[in-house]
């Protein structure tokens, strides 16, 4: 209890510490806001819970890893990881995705969990289990006596972050695919009625998904680390920001991917660095109880 | 009769073929079971640990096997993946003892796992040699059939403490005035170290101003370097196995972390200067063998000769260091084959009692057990990096280099 008030007392002795914690927030959260905008994207488009999406984004990090020890630059592994994993993404949709899409909830979420233990395993086999990380070399800013650093490497993660969002936005506005991803999204037997392809809409949906993953992945390996078996950290808060912010809401998804990251910072200097992940999952329960109490008089049928 | 000759022949055949078997391998073999980590969170340390007990067993093989009662034995281990996971790896115990009718275990990764499995050993009185699990809990609880050849966690970064303290007084300060800082994985092997930093602290009178468990899934550890920065430490002590080590050095290096001394387990099995170069000069590591040690035995020479042997085997760690967690699984292969002899007997009471009076020279350092099973007969040490170079600088009696301080 001391030591979390002699926390709390740091935060005010010192106030820039605020904008360090936020801004160490913000930088995490910036990319879970894509692997939860890709999430947000299969779910909303074809009603599949993708338990997997951690290990697509671990299986980024490794393309980009591998793509390194190769002798490529570092940074030219965010594209060459959305490519490659887009294949993955697709491969996957054609043996395992499509065959549970008009099946219920535990069958999708059953299967995608069998994914992510396989790519998990996979990557164990081909990488080691080693926790691997690639060092761009590049400087870190300081402002404020030093108390507040921002690496190179990391600003340059989240404008990539930042890059990919926003095209991925602007594909999905103004592109016909992209119109017909969210007519399939808004009711998918009208869209089939209206001639819209489906079966290639949601293939080219969870591709894209997976390539947003592999691409985030390939930043968090240049920004923190990675190991084969760290994908579920990533799944458990895209999971989170998706059911706070809700499908379809895209603001709602940088908000919450954002807000999440900052919280955490703050929760990990209050509390102690070990219920870092515990606030992510307590923030669900928070919002899923909320989600209820908001919804208790707008009752619907399960699909 | 065409049958006949046909029969004939086939038994011939078979009868040859059993000969030429019996010509080819003279030796008989010693069946070991080993549940280890080849999956999971500690998969690679659990890998490191499984090349060493090969490369023992071939090395064994190479020199005429184990003699037991005139006969020679070659070792073969059975090994299941416990997936990092303690339930898992008690229930492969149970697997190994009930169903393969192993009668010796070699231990597997980790003081949680061998916590885990220790119990299932101990209730079918199988002797198990480990020699990846270190922590004092183990050898508390009166347990006769486990032998480690390792030192006990608590003395991990232990000595960086008394290093400290040794510093701050030759700089005209007490020893009490040394501020510890504390970041340590919430699992029994990193709190063995913090126990022992924590006694250590205390009985010097210091002042532990951060003391923070790790998750596991760390890949961030901001918040801590933060506190760091702001409440400037003299020793910043971190212990997360191999992703501890790697989140540490790389975010010290981003956010300038100025601490005089930073001690951190697991630098090799991370690999960290082979990530981050220069980020990591400077940094203590504590070990519990370095290849420069001047340790020797007849099967696997000095300490140095066992590293160029064991790259040889294992092309893959030509560019890297020899993780302690191998040299130490060779150890504990070495420590049965030994055993083994002693007794002289596949009896496994016999080679019980052989091990507990265990008391041999190897590559690794002097291993005698105590009575709980803990080797007490070697030190832990500590090493440095300099200039992408580990060097022993404590405890003082094996100290090749000085110690670089304070670290810049």
């Amino acid at each position: 209890m001391d030591i979390i008030l002699g926390n709390i007392d740091l935060l005010f002795e010192f106030p820039i510490v605020n904008l360090k914690i936020i801004l160490d927030g913000v930088m995490i959260g910036a990319l879970f806001v894509l692997v939860a905008y890709g999430l947000a994207l299969v779910w909303g488009v074809m009603n599949v819970k993708n338990l997997a999406q951690g290990d697509l984004v671990i299986s980024g990090g490794y393309v980009s890893w591998w793509l390194v020890q190769q002798g490529f630059p570092a940074l030219l592994g965010v594209p060459v990881a959305f490519i490659v994993m887009w294949g993955i993404g697709w491969v996957a949709y054609k043996l395992v995705i499509s065959r549970v899409i008009e099946r219920d909830l535990f069958t999708s979420l059953l299967a995608t969990f069998g994914l992510a233990i396989m790519m998990a395993q996979i990557l164990n086999l081909l990488f080691g289990s080693d926790t691997q990380s690639v060092d761009l070399g590049y400087d870190t800013l300081y402002f404020a006596d030093g108390l507040i650093d921002v690496p190179i490497a990391k600003l340059i993660g989240v404008l990539m972050a930042a890059v990919l969002a926003t095209g991925v936005i602007i594909f999905m506005k103004i592109s016909r695919m992209g119109q017909a991803i969210r007519a399939t999204a808004q009711d998918a037997r009208a869209a089939r009625v209206m001639g819209i392809d489906t079966e290639k809409v949601y293939a080219f949906t969870f591709s894209l998904n997976s390539g947003i993953c592999g691409a985030a992945g390939a930043i968090i390996v240049m920004v923190w680390l990675i190991q084969p078996f760290y994908g579920i950290a990533y799944a458990i808060r895209a999971f989170v920001i998706v059911t706070a912010a809700g499908l379809g809401n895209l603001p709602g998804v940088i908000a919450a991917g954002l807000g999440i990251g900052a919280l955490e910072q703050y929760g990990s200097h209050i509390f102690g660095i070990g219920y870092q992940q515990a606030i992510a999952v307590l923030l669900l329960l928070i919002v899923l109880i909320i989600r209820l109490i908001q919804q208790r008089r707008n009752r619907q049928v399960l699909k | 009769m065409k049958k006949l000759t046909l029969l004939t022949g086939l038994i011939a055949g078979v009868a040859m073929l059993f000969s030429q078997a019996g010509i080819a391998a003279s030796c008989g073999e010693i069946t070991i079971g080993s549940a280890i980590s080849l999956t999971g969170k500690y998969a690679t340390n659990g890998v490191h640990a499984q090349k060493g007990y090969e490369y023992a067993i071939s090395k064994i093989a190479e020199n005429g096997g184990v003699k037991v009662g005139g006969k020679c034995y070659n070792f073969k281990v059975i090994y299941y993946d416990d997936e990092s996971k303690g339930d898992r790896g008690a229930t492969l115990a149970e697997r190994l003892i009930s169903q393969d009718n192993v009668q010796y275990m070699l231990g597997p990764y980790s003081s949680g796992m061998t916590k885990a499995i220790a119990p299932v050993t101990e209730k079918y009185k199988i002797p198990m040699v480990e020699a990846e699990g270190a922590s004092r809990s183990l050898f508390n609880k009166g347990y006769k059939y486990i032998f480690a050849v390792l030192s006990t966690s608590e003395q991990y970064l232990a000595s960086a403490v008394t290093l400290a303290a040794e510093k701050a007084e030759e700089n005209g300060k007490p020893a009490s005035s040394v501020k510890v800082a504390i970041a340590v994985e919430n699992d029994p092997f990193s709190l063995d170290i913090r126990a022992g930093v924590s006694e250590d602290a205390a009985r010097l009178g210091m002042k532990v101003i951060i003391d923070e468990k790790l998750p596991r899934d760390l890949s961030d550890m901001s918040a801590i370097l933060t506190k760091v920065k702001l409440l400037k430490p003299d020793l910043l002590i971190i212990s997360g196995h191999s992703k501890g080590a790697v989140t540490a050095v790389r975010q010290i290096g981003e956010k300038n972390i100025k601490v005089p001394m930073i001690a951190i387990t697991h630098c090799e099995s991370a690999d960290v200067v082979g990530k981050f170069g220069a980020t990591a000069n400077d940094i203590l590591c504590s070990t519990q063998w370095s290849e420069t040690l001047s340790y020797e035995d007849p099967l696997f020479g000095t300490a140095a000769e066992y590293e160029t042997g064991f790259k040889s085997a294992y092309p893959e760690y030509k560019s890297k260091k020899v993780p302690y967690q191998t040299a130490q699984a060779t150890a504990a292969v070495y420590v049965f084959k030994d055993a083994f002899e002693r007794a002289n007997s596949l009896d496994k009471e016999k080679v019980r009692d052989a091990l507990s009076a265990t008391d041999m020279k190897t590559f690794y350092g002097d291993i005698r057990f105590s009575a709980a099973g803990n080797n007490v007969a070697k030190p832990m040490v500590l090493r440095q990096i300099q200039d992408g170079k580990f060097n022993v600088v404590a405890p003082s009696a094996f100290a090749s280099h000085k110690l670089n301080w304070p670290r810049q």
